[in-house]
């Protein structure tokens, strides 16, 4: 399969470019931010997406949706990045759809229809410290009657405030580093015992933590099976690093572009900046990182796709370096843009903001190189 | 099965029957790299062996058409041939400057008789040439180029000289920028093709800090070049040299650069050791080489989506500038952590052990990656001009 898109993700791309510049540019987010909105996203656009057939990406065609892949999924969330769009587009579409691709058919009739139509909203509860440590979940799901009960804090969970239902991945045997014993779970959000806070984060985004004292689950709220969760997570997370490394790419871009553009336009010294060979080698280096993290991204896509045994490596190098290179461009844009680039109502900062979120979502740069050397077996 | 899978399978068959197993080993030192030519010798038997198996079959350059000695592949085909190459490791059988620069330059800008005498020979094995570039006073600055070709009727007189031509001394033909008209700077440069053995041509190699020789000191004291050894229209030199250099910036970031597959920091672990817990013992350094391994598989994709990319069509044509750049900053990057990983071992230059100082002396080597072909510093410029597009660059 040649490295680049082909014809039918080339019109994805097509269709999500010119929607998401139109409907949801920056000043889209601003907007959300600055009337406080408790959801941090616009559910009319939500709806929209759905319109579009963005929500059903990853939807299996017999469950109404497309049943394409995790190379479409990244064509939305570039665009999704290049105009830092708020959305529930990742943790639901892409992270909470690959969840329950696994599930039984009553779970995948439950929720499916209601994201494919934009109108269903997940939380992905997975963390639970600062750091991105999935191999370390330590909250506990005791067995109790005909099903189970949670218990434990969850953190970063994006939307979840604004969720219709949390996908909780959490202990029903072995310990805190093991792989075998964990169960992924999907829980409502009027469950009895849940508690939730959310919180702004520095991307204006929508962030909770989320107590569990002894919520009360049914078996039916198993996704795929008990004690065997890790082969689904393996896949939430594959597909939320993915994801998150084209949004990554997106917010670099658009980073970028942005400075190419004020390169061109900003005088000093009665020349314009952009003329100057101190800045011209910087912005060339960042355009040549770009392009390298941009084909990486589309590699570990790929290979996903094709069910690889080399994808889960290949993930990580993408979110690796796509997130190192979106810092470089986000850092680079600031700097570059001078005084202005300090100041709200330049588009910069807000890049700078995005990235700094999008670099932790799912394990940030070092998690992930040190996964490459784990995987590589050093 | 597809026809693809047929060829894939015919093709892993045929490579399992005709590579010898010497072949199959890494490559461990300069003379293990077959360039071939009037006056070359090979190493052993199964060099030779392999050379004449695959340029039996067109295979060194399998993507040109079959009447110039190729293997009349198609993309998919050649991509294929590559992969089954890399899965028993099979060595290139043939490095040549003729396949790699000359060649395309050939094929795009040559005459039908040109290809039909020149490029089989080269898919042969059996012409090396070398490239006449660099001047002492035009190395970034190219176009300045001094080298002057008087016309003499049915021939050049050729006077000059270049420098940094790579294995001068060990090539039977060089093509060679030569200034044909000094009037004008970049319309006044003809691409000329003409025999090392040719009166008046002389070579001195330049010892390098890596003690080695690769490149010469090359004089042209009244050579007499025919007319019908040009490439191209005389005096639009310019524009074949610019096309070539695209072919040689892709080459020096792959084969010379960053554009290998694996993990490095797999292979030093062997060299510095591991901990208990099976990684390698320095924290430290153990975190560089996963950052140098993130970037330099990355950039294995970037080669990829590049070569993908201009088969079809698509793809910047500045491209190959960014590539180069990258890929030779990731391979200085890869020999210094090679020096780091090896330590005291990989300082000793002399001796049996260091096959000779291997490592510091391709270390060495790498420094001139980003000099040579285009310095990091005028490719970034390329890029911020075509690419980037910014003002007066």
């Amino acid at each position: 399969m040649p490295l680049y898109l082909n014809d039918d993700q080339a019109m994805m791309q097509d269709s999500a470019r010119p929607f998401m510049a139109d409907e949801a540019p920056v000043a889209h987010l601003r907007e959300f931010r600055d009337k406080n909105c408790k959801d941090g996203f616009s559910h009319d656009l939500w709806r929209k997406f759905g319109e579009m057939g963005f929500t059903g990406i990853l939807v299996g065609e017999d469950d109404g949706g497309l049943g394409m892949g995790h190379v479409e999924a990244g064509v939305v969330m570039e665009e999704i990045g290049r105009n830092l769009t708020p959305s529930p587009f990742l943790g639901t579409a892409v992270a909470g759809v690959t969840a329950l691709n696994e599930a039984g058919s009553a779970l995948r009739e439950k929720y499916l229809p209601g994201i494919v139509a934009g109108e269903t909203v997940l939380g992905m509860a997975i963390d639970e410290g600062g750091k991105h440590r999935p191999e370390r979940i330590a909250m506990q799901a005791e067995r109790a009657g005909n099903g189970f009960k949670l218990s434990g804090r969850k953190q970063f969970v994006l939307q979840g405030g604004s969720a219709d239902a949390l996908i909780v991945a959490a202990r029903t045997g072995g310990a805190a580093g093991e792989t075998q014993g964990i169960t992924l779970f999907a829980v409502d959000k009027d469950a009895a015992n849940m508690r939730m806070e959310s919180a702004r984060l520095v991307d204006s985004a929508m962030a909770a933590h989320v107590d569990f004292d002894g919520v009360e689950v049914t078996a039916d709220a198993v996704v795929g099976e008990v004690d065997e969760g890790w082969t689904v997570l393996r896949k939430v997370l594959a597909a939320a690093r993915a994801g998150s490394a084209s949004e990554l790419i997106g917010v670099g871009t658009g980073a970028m572009d942005r400075t190419v553009t004020y390169l061109k336009e900003r005088k000093q010294f009665g020349r314009l900046i952009g003329e100057f060979q101190a800045l011209q080698h910087r912005a060339a280096h960042l355009y040549s990182e770009m392009e390298i993290a941009r084909a990486a991204v589309l590699k570990a896509q790929q290979l996903l796709d094709e069910g690889s045994d080399d994808a889960e490596l290949w993930v990580s190098i993408a979110k690796a370096k796509a997130g190192i290179t979106s810092d470089l461009a986000v850092r680079e844009g600031v700097q570059m843009h001078g005084g202005v680039g300090m100041t709200d109502e330049y588009d910069i900062g807000l890049f700078m903001k995005r990235d700094r979120a999008l670099a932790e979502y799912m394990g940030d740069a070092n998690y992930h190189a040190n996964r490459v050397a784990e995987l590589s077996g050093y | 099965m597809s026809d693809l899978d047929t060829f894939r399978a015919e093709t892993r068959a045929w490579l399992e029957a005709n590579c010898p197993p010497e072949m199959r080993q890494p490559v461990q030192s300069e003379d293990d790299i077959c360039w071939g030519g009037r006056n070359w010798t090979f190493k052993n038997e199964a060099q030779k062996q392999w050379l004449d198996a695959m340029a039996g079959r067109g295979w060194t350059v399998p993507d040109w058409p079959k009447d110039y000695g190729g293997g009349g592949l198609s993309p998919e085909e050649t991509k294929i041939l590559r992969q089954e190459m890399g899965r028993i490791n099979a060595r290139n059988p043939l490095n040549s400057f003729g396949i790699s620069m000359l060649g395309p330059a050939m094929l795009h800008f040559g005459t039908e008789e040109q290809k039909k005498h020149y490029l089989p020979p080269i898919a042969r094995g059996e012409v090396r040439w070398c490239q006449g570039y660099s001047e002492p006073g035009s190395g970034s600055d190219l176009v300045s180029l001094q080298t002057y070709g008087k016309d003499e009727g049915d021939h050049w007189v050729v006077n000059g000289q270049k420098v940094w031509t790579s294995y001068a001394d060990k090539a039977d033909w060089i093509f060679c920028l030569v200034r044909t008209d000094k009037e004008n700077k970049y319309q006044g440069i003809s691409f000329l093709l003409f025999d090392m053995e040719s009166d008046g041509v002389t070579t001195k190699p330049i010892k390098l800090i890596s003690g080695n020789s690769p490149f010469c000191e090359t004089f042209f004291d009244d050579v007499k070049v025919p007319k019908d050894q040009i490439v191209g229209k005389e005096n639009r030199g310019w524009d074949v040299a610019k096309y070539l250099l695209g072919h040689e910036r892709e080459m020096i970031s792959g084969t010379g650069g960053g554009d290998r597959a694996g993990s490095l920091g797999a292979v030093l672990a062997e060299t510095v050791g591991k901990d208990d817990a099976g990684k390698l013992d320095d924290p430290i350094l153990r975190a560089q080489l996963a950052m140098f391994d993130v970037d330099a598989l990355a950039f294995t994709a970037m080669s990829e989506r590049f070569t993908d990319e201009m088969k079809a069509g698509k793809g910047h044509p500045a491209q190959p500038n960014m590539l180069k750049y990258a890929g030779t900053e990731l391979n200085k990057r890869r020999h210094a952590l090679i020096m780091e990983a090896g330590g005291s071992d990989a300082l000793e230059w002399e001796s049996e052990r260091s096959n000779e100082g291997g490592r510091p002396r391709s270390w060495l080597r790498t420094k001139a990656n980003s000099i040579e072909g285009g310095t990091s510093e005028i490719m970034l410029n390329v890029v911020a001009k075509r690419i980037l597009e910014l003002p007066g660059a």
